[in-house]
């Protein structure tokens, strides 16, 4: 991914070399040729076409954004209440994830999802111990979340 | 409409800003007004720690976002630095949370006695069990 990249702003400069303009605009329009060049050879890679990390780490990012305001609101509804009826817990998940960003990520997104906070990573990487704030109306919520949220990942890695 | 004055318009525009400003910094104060009162009434340090990580992230993001437009339209001056204060906290808030979370879990902190499921502890347990087994 990251050599199709560095190979889209190398033609990119030399589209610029050939048209004697060095300014910002005629790079924009080489980096554009540049893409649809790569675009035609791209079953000469034997990794995807870049364009489907970046646009699937734009969407990740804006997962995140959303899963931060909506646990906002969930966990002051919850304090704002008069009456506190939680009943909170850890419970155990176990994820698909290897590599230790991967990992990093999921659980920070976790932190960040209504009701849940991660409190521990297994030893060998292969659960995440997940602290519920209210643990029977969140939990098969939150795992229909959390498989949006590893699909996602996936999406970026693979 | 046609007769007003490019100053009244003008004057308008920024009636806008400053009621979009208000409300970021407004709703900002009161998620960490809430986040204050959530430490004060739930009852043991995770579920404290909910409030806190997630309320008081949204807060300072949003009264720092008020600033950065404030500044944008009424000094037209674009301050990068509050850009990536943002991102920061942004990065670092959920991380500061689970090691709370995970060093008060290692020493010994009780959780609140409606807490219904352990799988940690059961976990925990079981790996002991295991080692002294071998021994």
């Amino acid at each position: 991914m990251a050599f199709q990249m560095l190979l889209n702003i190398f033609l990119a400069f030399t589209y610029m070399f050939m048209k004697t303009n060095f300014t910002l605009g005629s790079f924009v329009v080489g980096y554009f040729w540049g893409f649809v060049f790569l675009f035609i050879f791209r079953k000469l890679f034997n990794t995807r076409f870049y364009f489907h990390p970046v646009y699937a780490t734009f969407k990740l990012m804006l997962l995140f954004l959303k899963a931060l305001v909506q646990s906002t609101f969930g966990v002051v509804m919850l304090i704002v209440k008069p009456k506190l009826d939680i009943k909170p817990g850890i419970f155990a998940l176990p994820i698909e994830l290897r590599k230790d960003w991967e990992i990093l990520l999921l659980s920070s997104l976790i932190s960040l999802t209504p009701g849940t906070l991660t409190v521990q990573v297994s030893e060998d990487n292969s659960v995440l111990y997940i602290h519920a704030i209210n643990i029977d109306d969140v939990k098969e919520e939150i795992d229909g979340i959390k498989n949006s949220f590893e699909k996602a990942i996936l999406e970026v890695s693979r | 409409m046609r007769n007003t004055s490019r100053k009244e318009r003008l004057s308008n525009v920024t009636g806008i800003y400053e009621f979009i400003i208000g409300l970021f910094i407004i709703i900002g104060s009161l998620l960490s007004l809430i986040a204050t009162i959530g430490a004060i009434r739930l009852p043991d340090v995770y579920t404290r720690n909910h409030a806190i990580a997630k309320a008081t992230t949204l807060g300072v993001m949003m009264i720092l976002l008020g600033a950065l437009i404030y500044f944008m339209v009424f000094e037209s001056h674009f301050n990068s630095r509050l850009l990536l204060a943002i991102l920061f906290i942004f990065m670092t808030a959920p991380i500061s949370g689970h090691l709370i979370g995970r060093a008060a879990y290692h020493s010994g902190v009780k959780m609140a006695e409606s807490s219904v499921t352990d799988d940690l502890g059961r976990d925990l347990q079981k790996k002991e069990k295991s080692k002294s087994r071998n021994l």
